[in-house]
């Protein structure tokens, strides 16, 4: 017998009303990708404001660049005051976080991470830049693990399992999921596609794809159709809310 | 050639800036080629292309192709390279995610990295991520550069703070890479690595030093193959 499947319209709402609607139902102890760089463009500054003041606590954070823009100004323009990664370790939510880049070379002011990390609050897990996002990019397109040159030699290697193709050895490197991705694109329709612009790719579409959980900020929503579909950079099916930014908004 | 301007403790002639270091680098740049420069002195090399030469500058964040810096004040975040600097935009550059430029590092692209260092050792080995006395390091794209990228230049001061020697017999630090690094060009030489055979070739001296001078601030051996000259 033929399945009947209903074929009326099911309308798609993934848009919510605020920032601090679309984290609401963050637990404590999630796991959390922000996604971007690392510098304003292409991070999701809105929401993770809008996470740190829904106070959850025990949460990990999944970052690259993390934590070093308040301290050094990296990636904002010199009239703004840097918001990042670090927030979440001021407020004491963190307890832990998974990024390549951590600390900047100078101590001087010292970062919150570094902070967090040197009073025994925070545990810091630094992993290769290419690593990090392949094992993020495996995560979601089901690939449970994955071999890479990269850190052979290195304290990267310890305790993992090596194995040589044509003469170079590799390391076998575990794909990386968490329950919520954070992320930023310029423009998403109403369906969820999504459009990036310059720099701003890096992390956000990889972790759009990795999270049970994604939710994008855009500084645009637009109809079916009004972002050209050979542009379309993550694809609607990854997305599962949407938040608009204020178009006055004074952060970039 | 710009030199500081006074000769430092007991050292026999001034040592090289860090715009002349940049510059000796940026010499041996290849038309055509695809390189990725680390921040400090490496970042530099971008202002002293010879004329002529052309390279496609990539960076971590997901550009390829980007030349000038726009000038302070006017920057935009989208359009950032991996130092955290707003270069402008020109006709040929080409924006990706993380997963396409790591494709690029790792697939073995990218033809020249030029990084700085903590420490260099006689074998190549590269230390550059983590001084151990601080506990935390940030490790970011050098892991899969210094492992992956077709040549690997250092381009640093020839020693730290107090005189001690960065390039070493064996690195202290935690490793980047082992036996990835082609080239070192510092403010007093310039240092091919036979990587192979884990031999140091002292090729160029900074006006007015030795091999000895530069020995003594060297803490590997350092071999000769033919002419010392001056750099350049």
């Amino acid at each position: 017998m033929k399945r009947s499947y209903n074929l009326a319209p099911v309308p798609i709402n993934k848009i919510s009303n605020s920032f601090a609607e679309a984290v609401s139902d963050i637990p404590s102890g999630a796991s959390i990708m922000i996604g971007g760089f690392g510098g304003a463009g292409g991070q999701p500054t809105r929401l993770m404001m809008a996470l740190r003041d829904l106070g959850v606590g025990n949460i990990t954070i999944i970052g690259n660049v993390a934590g070093i823009s308040k301290t050094t100004g990296y990636g904002w323009p010199d009239h703004l005051d840097p918001i990042d990664q670090g927030v979440f370790f001021e407020s004491g939510q963190a307890t832990k976080i998974t990024c390549s880049f951590p600390v900047p070379g100078t101590t001087n002011p010292i970062s919150e991470i570094e902070k967090a990390w040197r009073e025994g609050n925070a545990e810091v897990d630094i992993v290769p830049q290419g690593t990090l996002i392949e094992r993020i990019r495996a995560a979601g397109s089901g690939i449970p693990a994955f071999y890479t040159p990269t850190g052979v030699g290195t304290p990267v290697a310890e305790g993992k399992e090596h194995r040589e193709f044509d003469g170079r050895t590799y390391l076998l490197e575990e794909a990386l999921a968490a329950d919520y991705a954070l992320i930023r694109a310029e423009k998403a329709d109403t369906r969820g596609n999504l459009q990036y612009i310059g720099t701003s790719r890096a992390f956000n579409p990889a972790m759009a794809t990795a999270a049970k959980i994604t939710i994008v900020e855009v500084d645009e929503i637009v109809e079916p159709g009004g972002i050209d579909p050979e542009r379309v950079g993550t694809l609607s099916t990854y997305v599962d809310r949407i938040v608009l930014r204020d178009a006055e908004d004074p952060l970039p | 050639m710009n030199l500081s301007s006074e000769i430092m403790g007991n050292d026999p002639a001034p040592r090289l800036g860090r715009a002349a270091i940049a510059k000796r680098v940026a010499r041996d740049l290849v038309d055509g080629s695809t390189v990725n420069l680390g921040i400090g002195i490496p970042a530099l090399c971008a202002d002293f292309l010879p004329d002529g030469i052309e390279v496609l500058y990539h960076a971590e964040n997901g550009i390829l192709g980007f030349k000038e810096l726009s000038a302070p004040g006017e920057g935009n975040p989208n359009l950032m390279d991996a130092g955290g600097k707003f270069p402008k935009l020109v006709p040929g550059m080409a924006f990706f995610d993380s997963v396409e430029s790591f494709n690029l590092i790792r697939g073995g692209h990218i033809d020249v990295t030029v990084l700085g260092a903590l420490q260099v050792s006689r074998t190549g080995d590269l230390s550059n991520w983590m001084i151990p006395k601080r506990g935390i390091g940030s490790i970011g794209g050098a892991m899969d550069l210094a492992a992956n990228a077709k040549k690997v230049v250092i381009a640093m001061e020839h020693t730290a703070r107090g005189g001690i020697a960065k390039i070493v017999e064996s690195c202290s630090f935690p490793l980047t890479a082992p036996n990835c690094v082609d080239q070192v060009v510092t403010d007093i030489a310039v240092i091919d690595i036979d990587r192979a055979n884990g031999r140091m070739i002292l090729r160029e001296t900074a006006p007015g030093w030795t091999l000895d001078d530069v020995q003594a601030g060297t803490g590997a051996k350092l071999e000769i193959d033919g002419d010392i000259i001056d750099i350049a």
